[in-house]
């Protein structure tokens, strides 16, 4: 074991750099697709049968393929369609087809979205139908008896498979060091190991950053689900 | 074009070998993960423990990477060690399968340790009372009771390992999505091939849910279910 290569300085900045690509992949694409999963989530339940189907065929397709064809489609397959193609280079949307950060962002929004999508539906379908009933005796309109009865019921339900959840995406981040141009924490670690031949002591300090986040993130979710989910918790007296 | 094509049907063989020996892998370890969780022998509940936590809270392409890279220079130092001159190559397929089951093994040691708790005492108390040994009691009280609960754990457990052993191209095993991706690169036309092997991956995740569904339904027969 020779560890003094990996605390020296330029490989704890190196494994740094890696850790904020990872974080802030991690955040933009939770923040990215828990929008997106909120709106799909409302599609699934609503009562278009047409967007339910739709909805319903992406969370299939998404939930029934690897992430890493799904970021290597958006990454080598879409950005070599030639309509891409002949735009990237001049056409606003398409221009940052040509980063590889947002690629990998895409991806990784489009995935959690699809998984966030159908646990959130569970929890709206599952809403107490009492809660519903007494809601519409008062008079709620469909938007008011959402917005002021459902939703947040079900945000905070969603609240625990969602942690589950964060946790896996933490995880999935690591392949974003498939896509070449990209340095987060996993591809840190592969640099290191080829720079000095030594892949048990670079993954082994990767994998314990991984070991903390995780622990960090688990450590902010108990604490909110304690918080948000106090009403269902069993009576203590 | 066709060849291409047939190749990477080809690799779905080897996708499909990678997650079946893993899955096999994963089930054992979940079982002895499981029996060591509610065995209540201290040290045996703290190495189960500290198994499944640590293995669920770092990235699977990470762990492949430390057991394939990080393995194979070990092995051969032990090797170098010992002095008999010999060495070994962990192949990428021995290091995929033994990673993913090792993985897996601590989703499934959740999922079984569940199912276990899920059947009520008595039926131990009965066993016992009969005068059942440990292996009988397992073999004709604990696993066909502990499938009906633990199915819908071990359908999720499945298919997210399925999914997952598209990571094993990553350390060069040409399965399915090692070979779209040098098909891509041949051709220029990575779209169309990585969408072949999404729809493959998509078939291998349906016709598996279709099947665990039969096996739940099998052995939930007269299995009560309360009427809402």
């Amino acid at each position: 074991m020779n560890w003094e290569v990996i605390f020296r300085e330029e490989s704890l900045a190196l494994y740094g750099e890696g850790l904020l690509t990872t974080l802030g992949l991690l955040s933009s694409s939770l923040a990215v697709g828990g929008v997106l999963a909120l709106i799909f989530a409302l599609m699934l339940t609503g009562r278009s049968k047409v967007l339910q189907r739709i909805v319903g065929a992406y969370t299939f397709v998404i939930r029934g393929t690897p992430l890493l064809i799904q970021v290597y489609m958006i990454y080598y397959g879409l950005a070599q369609l030639e309509w891409i193609q002949t735009r990237w280079d001049t056409v606003w949307p398409w221009t940052y087809f040509k980063d590889a950060f947002f690629c990998a962002l895409l991806a990784f929004s489009l995935n959690t979205a699809g998984y966030t999508a159908e646990m959130l539906a569970g929890a709206i379908r599952e809403t107490n139908a009492g809660e519903i009933e007494s809601a519409q005796a008062f008079g709620m309109s469909r938007f008011q008896l959402m917005l002021r009865i459902v939703l947040p019921s079900a945000l905070r339900r969603t609240l625990p498979a969602y942690s589950n959840e964060v946790v896996m995406m933490l995880h999935s981040t690591s392949l974003a060091s498939a896509v070449p141009a990209m340095l987060d924490l996993t591809a840190a670690a592969s640099r290191i190991y080829s720079d000095f031949y030594l892949p048990f002591e670079a993954y082994l300090f990767a994998a314990a950053i991984y070991l903390c986040c995780t622990f960090c993130l688990i450590g902010v979710f108990k604490p909110l689900e304690r918080h948000f989910l106090a009403h269902l918790a069993p009576r203590t007296n | 074009m066709a060849a291409y094509y047939a190749s990477i049907l080809y690799g779905a063989l080897l996708t499909v070998g990678v997650s079946l020996a893993a899955l096999l892998v994963s089930v054992l370890l979940g079982l002895l993960g499981a029996g060591a969780k509610l065995s209540g022998n201290r040290p045996l509940v703290a190495l189960a423990t500290g198994y499944t936590t640590i293995i669920r809270g770092i990235p699977e392409l990470v762990l492949m990477l430390l057991v394939f890279y990080g393995g194979s220079i070990g092995i051969n130092h032990l090797l170098e060690l010992s002095g008999t001159g010999a060495t070994l190559d962990i192949n990428p397929f021995t290091a995929g399968v033994l990673t993913l089951g090792f993985i897996y093994g601590a989703y499934m040691t959740e999922t079984f340790r569940g199912a276990i708790l899920a059947i009520p005492r008595g039926q131990f108390e009965a066993a016992a009372a009969f005068g059942m040994g440990p292996l009988q009691m397992f073999l004709r009280i604990t696993a066909p009771q502990m499938v009906r609960h633990a199915v819908p754990g071990f359908t999720n457990n499945w298919l997210v390992l399925i999914k997952a052993t598209a990571l094993v191209s990553l350390i060069g095993l040409q399965e399915m999505t090692y070979l779209a991706k040098q098909a891509s690169a041949a051709t220029r036309s990575p779209f169309a091939f990585f969408l072949f092997t999404a729809s493959l991956f998509l078939i291998y995740t349906w016709v598996s849910l279709t099947l665990l569904r039969k096996l739940h339904g099998r052995y939930s027969l007269g299995a009560k279910r309360g009427e809402l």
